[in-house]
Formats: structure tokens, sequence, C-alpha cells
């Protein structure tokens, strides 16, 4: 019989487990296949680009019809529940009733005095109490929701977007606490029974996360302008507040514009002509 | 006499063991479902890595798409096999669903098969299941 002693079987018995170890490094490095490293991510050739994105709004040109379109033409194609949908009793048995204060919205009318509290002058040109004032986010470029973000759910593109990862929204509800617009709506229920028809084009939420405007992110990167612009029969502009020559900056050239709660110094990207 | 108690022993003790084997032996077993390629995912044949890649990491692949698009605004995914993809599960073409067409018999699958729950769906819609 073989005599082992223990030192050489240590040595063996070492050398087995780097040996063991070291499988699945040299496996990897044997195979062939490229996995994820080698892959390119682009943009889409057709996107529209801006340094900061921007927003006009000419209030001369806003009736209560365009108004109207606008809201619908944003909501529906985002998927934002409106909670006068009579539910589908059949797809969705057992929907408890709704609680119109938790209404979700990401642009909608607003009274001057309401959009502009800062401005309410005592005596105030009496069309301004009428008029229709669209509100959504404004994407500022001291965003206060970025900051209040736990999760950075809520974060700034480089293109002035104040954007949001959906997935990653924990529900906490600072950014809506720090928003000074209440631009923000927070999903307190499954959205799902109360859309119309869903556009397969753009994901619904779930009960749990906060939801507003994202400038149409999903549009600019196919070329096309948001929503709201092509409701808006020019009274709604978009685009580079970075770039001089842009036609949002002789806009705001010629015009005599407004920012909501501009004292507060979120630099809102939203301007209102007057 | 203690010799042959603790063979007995041992020979109960690794038959017990090794029962789920014997019971899988003994039993028919239900073999893993295949998913289904269907319509363009049939006749493409062409994934953004290779099949067993895919099986593998398809879920990390897919949470590296989302950040992508969602944050970067990157869309496009030219993979290492020289094939571009726009990154989305459900919309478009060149998505996942634009490619393997039917849901329940591709992600479904497999995913009840393994029992869990991916919660894609929860926010995502199958452009078939709209009516």
């Amino acid at each position: 019989m073989m005599k082992k002693s223990r030192r050489s079987f240590l040595k063996v018995a070492g050398i087995a487990a780097i040996g063991l170890g070291a499988s699945p490094a040299i496996n990897f490095a044997s195979s062939d296949s490229h996995g994820t490293a080698h892959a390119v991510k682009s943009k889409n050739k057709e996107a529209l680009h801006a340094h900061r994105w921007g927003m006009v709004i000419d209030t001369n040109k806003i009736t209560d019809e365009i108004a109207e379109s606008i809201v619908k033409a944003c909501h529906k194609a985002h998927n934002v529940p409106d909670f006068n949908h009579e539910v589908d009793e059949k797809k969705y048995p057992d929907t408890r009733p709704v609680n119109h204060k938790q209404e979700i919205k990401w642009i909608w009318e607003e009274h001057f005095h309401n959009a502009f509290p800062d401005k309410e002058d005592e005596f105030l040109a009496e069309r301004f109490h009428d008029l229709p004032f669209l509100v959504t986010c404004n994407h500022c470029k001291n965003a206060p929701c970025v900051q209040a973000c736990p999760t950075q759910a809520t974060f700034k593109r480089e293109d002035g977007i104040v954007m949001m990862d959906f997935h990653r929204c924990i529900g906490c509800r600072f950014c809506m606490a720090a928003c000074p617009f209440g631009s923000r709506s927070f999903n307190f229920r499954d959205p799902r029974p109360f859309i119309e028809k869903a556009n397969p084009d753009f994901p619904t939420r779930t009960k749990g996360v906060v939801e507003k405007c994202n400038f149409c992110a999903e549009r600019l990167a196919k070329g096309k302008l948001p929503h709201c612009v092509e409701a808006s029969e020019g009274a709604i502009v978009v685009g580079d507040l970075e770039d001089p020559e842009s036609e949002i900056r002789s806009l705001l050239n010629e015009h005599y514009t407004i920012r909501r709660k501009q004292s507060l110094g979120t630099e809102p990207s939203v301007y209102y002509i007057m | 006499m203690n010799k042959n108690m603790i063979i007995t022993g041992l020979v109960i003790f690794v038959l017990a063991v090794l029962s789920p084997f014997w019971f899988n032996i003994i039993t028919t077993t239900q073999a893993a479902p295949e998913p289904e390629l269907l319509g363009r995912a049939k006749t493409t044949k062409k994934c953004v890595l290779d099949k067993y890649e895919m099986r593998a990491n398809h879920m990390a692949l897919l949470d590296e798409w989302r950040d992508s698009v969602v944050r970067k605004a990157d869309r496009q995914y030219k993979a290492a096999n020289g094939h571009t993809f726009g990154m989305s599960l459900s919309t478009g073409e060149n998505s996942c669903l634009g490619c393997h067409e039917d849901k329940t018999k591709f992600c479904d699958k497999c995913h009840t098969y393994a029992s869990v729950d991916p919660y894609c769906w929860d926010c995502h819609t199958n452009p078939k299941e709209i009516e």
C-alpha cells in the first residue's frame, strides 16, 4: 500500500481546488459567444434633439375646445386613466367606487389665479378670469422633484426633460410634496379598469407609482413632436431653449411671457405668452 | 452482527437520500415545455443572443435595455451578431413581441412552468390582448 504523507495529500488537494475554481473562467474564455459586451446602443436616427427642451404656450390661441382636445390627445396616448369612465364589470369585477380626489392628470386646464397665484393683481384684466390655462410639468431646470426622489426614479435627462422611470418608483410621493406645481399624480389604484382603450405603444402604470408628463419622450425619439403640440393648432410650440436660432427663442424674444411661480427658483421651461 | 447492522443501515440511508431520483425514474416526468417559435421568430431565427444565453440571461438583457431606453434615450441595439433590434418589449416590429408574436406560447409557457411571475405585463401591454 502506498504511504502518503499528510503533507503531500494537502498539496494535491490544494492544486485540485485551484483547478476547480479556474474551470468557469476557462470555459468563459473559450466560449465563442460575444454576449452583450460587443453590442452597440444608439439613438434612433430620426430622433429630435435639443440641449434643453422648452415649451411656449400662446394663451391667446387657446380656446376651451382646443384645450380639451389637447388634454384628450395627451391622456389617450399615455393611457392616463379617466375615473369617470364606466368600468367594464365583466372584465374587472368588484372594482371599488371611485374617489375623485385621486384623479390622474398629465396636462389640464387651470384658472389664472390657480396657475399664477403670485401674479393675481387687484385689477387683473377681466378676460384672464375665464381663459383656460393649460398647465403641465414644467420640466424645471432646477427640478425639486429630482432632488427629492430617493431612488432616482425621477431624473433629469441630458436634454432637460424631467423623466420618470416607472420601474424604479417606490411610490413614496416625496416628489409630489416637492413639486410646487402639483404636476404629479399618484396611482392609488390599478388604473387599467379606467382606461377606455389602451394605447399599445405606451405602457400603463400600476398601483403605487407616481406619474406625470414626460414631454412625449417616446415621440421625440421617433422624430415626432409631442401630442399637445399636434393637437394645439399652433398654440403650443416646443423647441430648444439653449439655441438662440430656434423658433421658440424667437417667440420668447417677440412676446411678453410669464412662467409659473418663477420666484421659487426652479426655472420652469414652460412659458406662457400673455 | 454489528457490521451487518451498519451496512444495512447505510444502504437504507442511501436509498432514502436518493429517493427523489427513484421517484423520478418510476413516475413519468413532465418535460419542461419548449417555448414555441411562431411567425417571424420562426422564419428569422436570429435573436439578440444565442439560444442558450438568451434562455439564461434574457432578464438581465431586458433590465439593461430598460435603463438604456428610459435613462439615455438609446433605443436601438446592434447586437454582437450584427442584427439591430428596437429595445422594446412590445412596441414596434423589432421589439420582443414584434418577433415572438404569441406571448402565451412564448413567455408564459416557461414562466408558468418555472413558477416565476415577472411583473412586466402589469404595465406593458400585449397588443394582441387589447380588443
